[in-house]
């Protein structure tokens, strides 16, 4: 596949490709304010595959639609390559965890991951390549005529995928994606998910309530805290970049990192 | 999956029966008020496809058509704006209310007043009259497009008129059409009622006249061809509903 490199044609700088500093978000509702996030900083550098675990409730949907230029932080930055956003950026594509609810159910598969394109200014050759590249990526080829209504829960949710990685996103933001799917498809995805980090080189920020699934997915875990959120620590993975649902999960090592961010989320729940 | 054959037996055996139970019981009918069917078929043949009736149906249908159609482009309009805006919605919705609750028929007198018999003041009748199922089904067709495909719209930078074609319209179209068939029964109503007051010609117009010379057969052959008209147009506005709504339709069955 020779999708474009999303690094193509950037400057090579220090800067890490997403940096969040210090974002706070407060929601003002009739006289009562609640402070959802308290002081949130990470930053992850190109070609970073980074979880986010936290407590239900820990305000990570809503960081996640701070990152992804949908809700304004109430202070603090969100940076990307360097440069602050302000509104959606088309640096960035999201999957949401509501599969059925964010693929247009009037368009076919073909036509909802070619959307993003025209939107982009691509040229019709240039859709149909982006197209055909990303629905075969997720191994939907053969479903391009399709409506998204048609298929299962786990195929629509590889349809917003293909159109998420269609669009070339230097940052793919991943909003509980596969929270809604059974587990032996949720298994099928994530190793979709890792596979598509390594051949594209994709940024991911992967946010999941399922610490086993942060483990085995990401290269770090942010853990956060309960709401008023903040970071209670940024967890490395050395599990190797090659993962498989039997092995991976059967090593010690595996059982160790879980074990240790299960602890630190007990606490987190503790602290409230 | 039933054959053809069976949904036309489906389709067409109630109104058959019916109608051959009605040319029977009423074949000697003497009573001057109820006469029987096949007099009234005749006077069908006489009036509306070979005799003067058949030129008053195209000013009903013209009128209908466009008192429909211009009640339908404000309310895409004004819906789509009012839908998308809650502070208008707050500013209008009790004005909105109070002209629902006026029924329409009521404004006949005071058009007739204001323009006169002509084909305005019935237009502008009809218009009136549709217009507000269709207007209130938009509003509340746009209000409540999903929030994930309108938070996927914005994290794909799809704004303006490609948001209202791409998203805001097809969304909201279930309710829409849903607001144009009762817009439209509405319509039908209005267009008989409105030539039945003052008018020169229309189908309402000429039953009326048939009614005050005691011409019953044609009178009735005029409520006949009003309910033609009623099914044939229901039927336009479903094949006009599956080509828009297959997407719905098809989605609804799988869930």
């Amino acid at each position: 596949m020779t999708m474009n490199d999303p690094r193509a044609g950037e400057a090579r700088s220090r800067d890490p490709m997403l940096a969040i500093r210090q974002l706070r978000k407060v929601y003002d509702g009739s006289g009562r304010t609640v402070e959802a996030i308290r002081d949130v900083t990470f930053s992850l550098d190109e070609g970073e595959l980074v979880c986010i675990v936290g407590p239900s409730g820990a305000g990570k949907t809503t960081l996640l639609r701070c990152i992804a230029g949908l809700l304004e932080p109430t202070s603090g930055e969100v940076m990307l390559a360097g440069k602050p956003i302000a509104g959606p950026s088309p640096g960035m594509a999201v999957v949401f965890q509501e599969y059925g609810r964010s693929l247009f159910p009037w368009m076919r598969v073909r036509q909802n991951v070619e959307l993003p394109l025209k939107e982009k200014g691509k040229s019709p050759e240039e859709r149909r390549r982006l197209v055909d590249e990303s629905l075969e990526a997720v191994g939907l080829r053969d479903a391009r005529e399709a409506y998204p209504w048609q298929l299962s829960g786990g195929m629509q949710q590889r349809v917003a995928i293909a159109r998420a990685i269609a669009y070339e996103p230097k940052v793919l933001l991943m909003d509980e994606p596969f929270a809604s799917v059974d587990a032996q498809t949720r298994a099928e995805l994530e190793d979709l998910v890792r596979a598509i980090w390594v051949r594209l080189g994709v940024t991911i920020v992967f946010v999941t309530h399922d610490i086993d699934e942060s483990v085995y997915l990401g290269e770090r875990v942010v853990v956060l805290s309960a709401s008023p959120t903040t970071v209670m620590q940024d967890v490395p993975i050395d599990l190797g970049s090659v993962r498989s649902q039997l092995e991976t999960r059967a090593d010690p090592r595996f059982g160790q990192l879980r074990g240790q961010i299960y602890a630190l989320i007990k606490d987190a729940k503790h602290q409230v | 999956m039933k054959t053809i054959w069976g949904r036309l037996w489906t389709i067409f055996l109630v109104p058959v029966v019916l109608f051959v139970l009605w040319l029977v019981v009423s074949a000697d009918s003497s009573n001057f008020f109820f006469p029987a069917l096949a007099k009234i078929l005749a006077a069908f043949r006489d009036t509306w496809l070979c005799g003067s009736g058949a030129a008053e149906i195209a000013p009903s249908l013209w009128r209908l058509a466009v008192g429909f159609l211009a009640a339908f482009a404000f309310a895409l309009v004004a819906g789509v704006i009012l839908g998308s805006s809650k502070v208008a919605r707050d500013y209008t919705e009790p004005v909105f209310e109070f002209f629902r609750a006026i029924p329409p028929t009521v404004m006949i007198p005071v058009l007739l007043v204001i323009s006169g018999i002509g084909d305005a003041s019935k237009i502008a009748v009809i218009s009136l009259g549709c217009v507000w199922p269709m207007l209130l089904n938009t509003i509340e067709g746009v209000r409540s497009v999903d929030s994930v495909l309108k938070d996927t719209c914005s994290v794909y930078r799809i704004h303006g008129l490609r948001r209202l074609l791409v998203l805001t319209l097809p969304a909201a179209s279930p309710q829409i059409v849903t607001g144009m068939r009762t817009g439209l029964s509405i319509g039908i109503i209005l267009m008989v009622i409105s030539e039945m007051f003052a008018s020169r010609n229309g189908i309402g117009f000429t039953i009326i006249q048939f009614q005050r010379t005691f011409a019953i057969p044609e009178m009735w052959s005029g409520i006949l061809l009003l309910g033609i008209i009623g099914v044939v147009l229901s039927l336009l506005m479903r094949l006009f509903e599956m080509s828009v709504l297959h997407w719905y339709e098809g989605a609804r069955e799988r869930s």
